[in-house]
């Protein structure tokens, strides 16, 4: 993951890329440690996801401040596929809306940790989500609402791949189009499994560009495990002027750990003390919390 | 009223606890073998609705529409309309709450023969929170007029109920849930559309509930009785038709009724006995189940606690009511 000389792309530097990497990787372990202690979670999406997640968060891309999660001018991000709490928590938590201390009663008796976000117990958290197909309506609906107060800041929504196959987001993305939401992003977590099956032996996405495009976005496929790719893209909206804009980020499911990445099985798998342990030697990465 | 069915101490085996989706699940196969038109339908839920097997023997009676939950509700209305007997098998939570204007308009108002197979309904899912839970649903589809809704106590109730489905005239709502339960009914056991079962007789009041609450009423009659109060119990699985004669029969002969479901008690299970005694026999209720609020974060049986939808819960509810009657 080396920005090569010359490559004239405009970026964060090496080691920023090389730290992003680093976080990431503290995210996927400190989402796996959640779901070892909560004997629950969804370890497979938390990994795949990590790499967005990091670069949204801590790579700079947002508009956020910690300290003023609920200033008007913010900009938005809705984590729409919500099982994925372990790593949204975790990245919330590594950019200081909350201690991360916090993440140790993920799931326990009467924790602001729910299983899937509430937005009233956590500060950071934009939407409550779990069901899917919630999260890009909504922030069809926030976008919107910048239009109207002629205000500048922009939603950024990531989606499941699965995900998509409910109607609801194409009704969203008509209304997007309709609109042109210009501030509106949407990243599809595109790891190709959803949670019984690879998506493409279930109801199949592909093609998956075509159809964004086809319903008026402008899209751009990209490595989502790449810190540089996802900086430059994230930092280039609008792709298009007065289009909403939307990444396919070819990402591996459980990405990272090896047995778990790209195996169905691990969409909700939890993780025993010892694959915690080959976790942490495959990821690199000191203890979490 | 069906029974009254004994269940004394000693004549049933000490209690074994079964997942009700495993009945549910091998009975389902039991009538795709029996009848061709008997199909399944998930929404990327194989084994959340345990239907691995049943993909396996019939794989062309099996359609996965994906994340789809309205669309699925649809699909079950043509294929019912297309001569096949659908079961819709997914999280009760999504299968009513996403689709309830299929379930209403496809479903309900079209008299369909289709069954839902709502899965890990009520607070099973949890620690997975609101979204997963489904403490609506009873509130939501008893309303809705030509929908049988159903809510089996146990394992051998479940395969009953399924049983009973493949012949039934109409669309279904019969809710399943994950958490494990004892066995409260004999093998025996033969369920009866419309039909509350008295599992235990009593003259001081009567416990009211369905579901995996069942056992816990039990419980708490066994706690009433060393407190030297007699408690009948009824297991409601049908929500509807709602046994009427038999509630009025318990608010006659008891003059108190307690409810107990495990979601809302407004517009469920509390609110259809209400109903009945407000018009026929106003008799004093307790009504337990959560009270106008979203669940805290907690496993199933921690929520169970919190909202004493627990024996200790509803004899204390017994005991407030009968003393308050003196
Ligand atoms: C409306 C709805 N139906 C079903 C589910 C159950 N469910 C939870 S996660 C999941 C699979 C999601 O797959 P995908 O969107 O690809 O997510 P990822 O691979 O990133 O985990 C399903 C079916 C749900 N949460 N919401
Ligand atoms: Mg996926």
């Amino acid at each position: 993951m080396s920005l090569g000389e010359g490559s004239g792309r405009p970026s964060i530097a090496d080691d920023k890329a090389q730290w992003l990497s680093e976080k990431a990787n503290w995210i996927r372990l400190s989402a796996m440690s959640m779901t070892n202690h909560a004997k629950l979670g969804h370890t497979g999406g938390d990994l795949s996801s990590a790499d967005i997640l990091a670069t949204l968060y801590l790579g700079q891309i947002l508009n956020v401040d910690p300290n003023k999660p609920l200033l008007q001018e913010r900009d938005r991000f809705v984590m729409s596929k919500g099982h994925c709490s372990g790593a949204f928590y975790s990245t919330l938590a590594a950019r200081g809306f909350f201690p991360i201390e916090q993440l140790k009663t993920f799931m326990e008796p009467l924790s602001m940790l729910n299983g899937h976000p509430d937005r009233n117990k956590l500060p950071g958290v934009e939407a409550n989500t779990g069901p899917l197909g919630h999260g890009l309506p909504i922030a069809v609906g926030m976008a919107l609402a910048a239009r109207m107060r002629n205000e500048a800041w922009r939603v950024f929504v990531l989606v499941g791949d699965g995900e998509l196959q409910e109607g609801s987001n194409w009704e969203a993305a008509m209304c997007a189009q309709q609109y042109s939401l210009d501030n509106l992003i949407v990243i599809v977590d595109r790891n190709r499994i959803q949670q019984g099956d690879f998506t493409e032996s279930t109801i199949r996405m592909e093609p998956l560009m075509d159809r964004w495009t086809a319903f008026g976005f402008a899209v751009q496929q990209l490595d989502g495990h790449d810190h540089l790719a996802l900086h430059q893209a994230f930092s280039s909206v609008p792709l298009e002027k007065g289009k909403p804009s939307c990444f396919i980020a070819t990402t591996i499911k459980g990405k990272g750990v090896s047995f778990a990445e790209n195996k169905p099985a691990w969409h909700h798998g939890v993780p025993t003390e010892e694959q915690l342990e080959i976790a942490q030697r495959e990821l690199g990465v000191e203890a979490t919390w | 009223m069906v029974g009254p069915v004994e269940a004394e101490k000693g004549e049933l085996q000490k209690p074994q606890m079964s997942d009700c989706r495993d009945a549910y699940a091998s009975m389902l196969e039991n009538l795709a073998e029996q009848d061709a038109r008997v199909c399944v339908v998930i929404n990327d839920s194989l084994s959340s609705a345990k239907m691995k097997d049943f993909k396996t023997k019939y794989p062309l009676r099996f359609i996965n529409v994906g994340i789809a939950e309205q669309n699925m509700v649809g699909v079950g209305n043509g294929l019912a309309n297309g001569g096949m007997v659908p079961y819709l098998c997914g999280a009760s939570c999504f299968l009513t709450a996403r689709a309830m204007e299929q379930v209403k308009v496809d479903l309900a108002y079209s008299k369909a023969n289709v069954r839902i197979c709502g899965m890990s309904s009520g607070m099973a899912y949890g620690q997975l929170g609101p979204t997963h839970h489904s403490i609506e649903d009873i509130a939501w589809t008893r309303i809705l007029p030509n929908l049988t809704v159903i809510v089996p106590a146990d394992d051998v109730e479940t395969a009953a109920v399924m049983r009973y489905s493949l012949h039934h005239e109409g669309p279904m709502f019969i809710r399943i849930s994950r958490i494990p339960v004892p066995r409260v009914h004999r093998d025996e056991y033969e369920f009866r559309l419309g039909k509350a079962v008295k599992l235990r007789d009593g003259s001081d009041v009567t416990i009211i509930t369905n579901g995996v609450l069942v056992s816990r009423a039990l419980d708490a009659a066994s706690l009433l009785e060393q407190e030297g109060k007699s408690a009948r119990v009824l297991n409601m699985s049908t929500i509807k038709p709602l046994d009427e004669e038999a509630i009025v029969d318990a608010a006659r002969s008891t003059r108190g009724i307690v409810t107990a479901e495990e979601g809302l008690a407004a517009g469920g299970l509390g609110g259809a006995v209400a109903e009945v005694l407000a018009l026929r026999h106003p008799t004093p209720m307790r009504i337990l189940g959560l009270q106008d609020v979203f669940a805290p974060t907690g496993s199933a049986e921690f929520l169970l606690q919190h909202f004493n939808l627990t024996a200790t819960g509803m004899r204390d509810a017994a005991l407030n009511l009968i003393a308050e009657r003196t």
